[in-house]
């Protein structure tokens, strides 16, 4: 069979390939969401000390920071990948995540350290959400109403102003105060536990009201994955899509980076698991169950290393170690491409 | 019908496409020939708004190419280009039915159900509609393509260079496929190729291009002598009359 489908190109050859992966989306999407809901629970209520009315209202509030980000970088990665084409970049090319270190850099180092802290965070918060903001809607602006017009140029410039952010906030680092880089280093690391109720509020706000839209775009993203041509033959309008994902994209990446510092290599994580277990690509599925991937790594993550390791490293640093090996085994199989 | 008045493209300080005005009738396939660099795929991009022009204007069916919505313009209109490398993984009946995309916005309704399986069914691709787009041949991605662009239901069909990467006999299914377009289901075909021969048995007109201006159109009868096809490729080529049909001979 094989050798005569090889010298017969358009020979039918069903017999001899495998149908398709049997699981559906929806049976993934409904055991992520039990797992996903006996987690958070769990989280809530497993070992207890003391009184509930003082531990449940903390726990809670960091299981909410755990979904919201889970939300943002599930959501913005996917979007990213689906309008760049690509399953291995993630929005921290475009350099929003240096562009954090950079912010947080140089208010330590301009306004000290101590100065910083007692600004209160939801101030600090809304500096750099709007700085960020304004950062990528100047890329977007500048490369889409520009001359170039491409996406591999932004990411290229992404890329550059990646580096050229970290090599200012290096320098930054290098002319500080070793006390106050103390205080800079305690800022960068993803950390559920330091998260601020009025933040949280006001990131569940800008969350909520940009995954309304991406959930409107779902069906026009999926068209938008075929690629440009094909995509613009189908009468999407292309260039604005793509400048409304990209926006979405930034602000989610900068509300997640605001709230727990750079969790980036997670959103690879998960949009490669997700698209994995979705045996036909439809945004519809692919969101959901990427949302769900998340929180159940997030908060099952943090519970373990709260009960089992007794809280002896960040859950970041647990998360960027398992992505990348899940990652490498990705690559290794020759799926991604 | 399909009018280009006056269309420039220009990259840098090379004009791609230099003023090119011209009327195609509506019904039948038109071939667009010339030799490579000649600006026949950017003059298909831009009558399909992949591309935008730097000056003219172009209508298709009355409709402003550079200013009509893009959805009204996509229950008209569609194009294939010839590099269609999928990222994602797709059955083949959900890539054909991406084609009515344009008619429901993603919600599908019994309606484009048939119009799916018809345009699986005219492919002869029905067998294959739950395989994966990555696990066909290239002949048969080729068609899946075909088929999507057929569930649109668009008056006129482009296709950029359709033949690329097929052999003989896929070509030729591909061509006598497309004239079944043109005349069984009234659609009318635009495509770019590079074979004068395919060109010539296959097309009711054909528009010869060289050097970014169109310098010549007219049926097979009137393109397919050696000194016409001597003023566009500038090779000697005899041509000779093979059961009706005209045929270049420039091997040798």
């Amino acid at each position: 069979m094989r050798s005569r489908s090889s010298t017969l190109p358009m020979a039918l050859t069903q017999s001899v390939r495998k149908p398709v992966r049997s699981v559906p989306p929806s049976v993934w999407l409904v055991i992520l969401g039990v797992a996903a809901l006996a987690l958070i629970i769990a989280f809530m209520v497993v070992g207890i000390e003391g009184s509930p009315a003082y531990v449940l209202p903390r726990r809670l509030n960091r299981v909410g920071a755990m979904v919201l980000v889970a939300i943002a970088v599930a959501v913005s990665t996917i979007l990213f990948q689906t309008v760049t084409g690509n399953r291995i970049l993630t929005p921290s090319i475009m350099g929003l995540d240096a562009l954090y270190i950079l912010i947080q850099t140089a208010l330590v180092f301009l306004l000290g350290g101590q100065a910083l802290l007692s600004l209160g965070s939801p101030l600090r918060f809304v500096i750099e959400v709007a700085l960020m903001i304004g950062f990528s809607w100047l890329l977007y602006r500048w490369l889409f109403l520009g001359s170039g017009r491409s996406l591999h140029l932004l990411l290229l410039v992404g890329i550059v102003f990646g580096v050229f952010f970290r090599g200012v906030s290096t320098l930054l680092q290098r002319l500080m105060d070793p006390s106050e880089f103390i205080i800079l280093q305690g800022l960068f690391f993803a950390s559920f536990n330091r998260v601020d109720p009025t933040l949280l509020l006001l990131s569940a706000v800008v969350v909520a009201g940009l995954c309304i839209p991406a959930w409107r775009l779902r069906h026009r993203l999926d068209v938008l994955a075929l690629g440009r041509d094909s995509a613009v033959s189908l009468g999407i309008d292309y260039r604005r899509t793509v400048t409304l994902v990209l926006v979405i994209c930034s602000v989610l990446v900068a509300v997640s980076t605001a709230l727990v510092g750079p969790v980036t290599f997670f959103g690879l994580l998960v949009s490669a698991l997700a698209y994995q277990l979705c045996n036909r690509f439809h945004h519809a599925a692919v969101l959901p169950i990427a949302v769900l991937l998340g929180i159940v790594a997030l908060v099952g993550g943090q519970l373990v290393l709260e009960q089992v390791f007794e809280f002896d490293t960040a859950l970041s640093i647990v998360i960027e170690f398992v992505g990348g090996i899940v990652f490498l085994v990705l690559l290794l199989k020759g799926r991604v491409r | 019908m399909i009018s280009i008045d006056h269309v420039t493209k220009r990259y840098g300080a090379t004009t791609v496409v230099d003023d090119v005005s011209c009327r195609l009738p509506g019904g039948g396939v038109t071939s667009i020939i010339g030799p490579n660099g000649a600006g026949k795929s950017t003059l298909l991009s831009m009558m399909s708004r992949l591309l935008l022009p730097d000056a003219g204007r172009i209508e298709v069916a009355g409709l402003d190419v550079g200013t009509t919505a893009g959805q009204k313009l996509a229950r008209t209109l569609s194009i294939l280009r010839q590099e269609n490398q999928l990222t994602i993984r797709l059955s083949v009946r959900d890539l054909v039915g991406f084609g009515r995309f344009p008619h429901n916005n993603g919600r599908p309704t019994p309606e484009d159900r048939d119009h799916i399986e018809r345009s699986l069914d005219y492919l002869d691709l029905t067998d294959l509609g739950d395989r994966f787009v990555d696990e066909l041949s290239g002949g048969q991605r080729q068609r899946a393509f075909i088929a999507m662009v057929l569930a649109q239901d668009t008056d006129y069909i482009l296709l950029d260079e359709p033949l690329n990467n097929l052999d003989m006999r896929h070509s030729v299914d591909m061509m006598r496929l497309l004239r079944g377009l043109a005349d069984d289901l009234g659609k009318t075909v635009v495509l770019v190729i590079h074979d004068v021969n395919f060109a010539s048995c296959y097309s009711d007109e054909i528009l010869a291009m060289r050097e970014g201006a169109l310098i010549h159109q007219g049926t097979p009868e009137q393109i397919m002598t050696p000194e016409v096809l001597h003023d566009i490729y500038d090779v000697d080529i005899q041509v000779e009359q093979i059961r009706g049909n005209r045929i270049g001979v420039y091997f040798a």
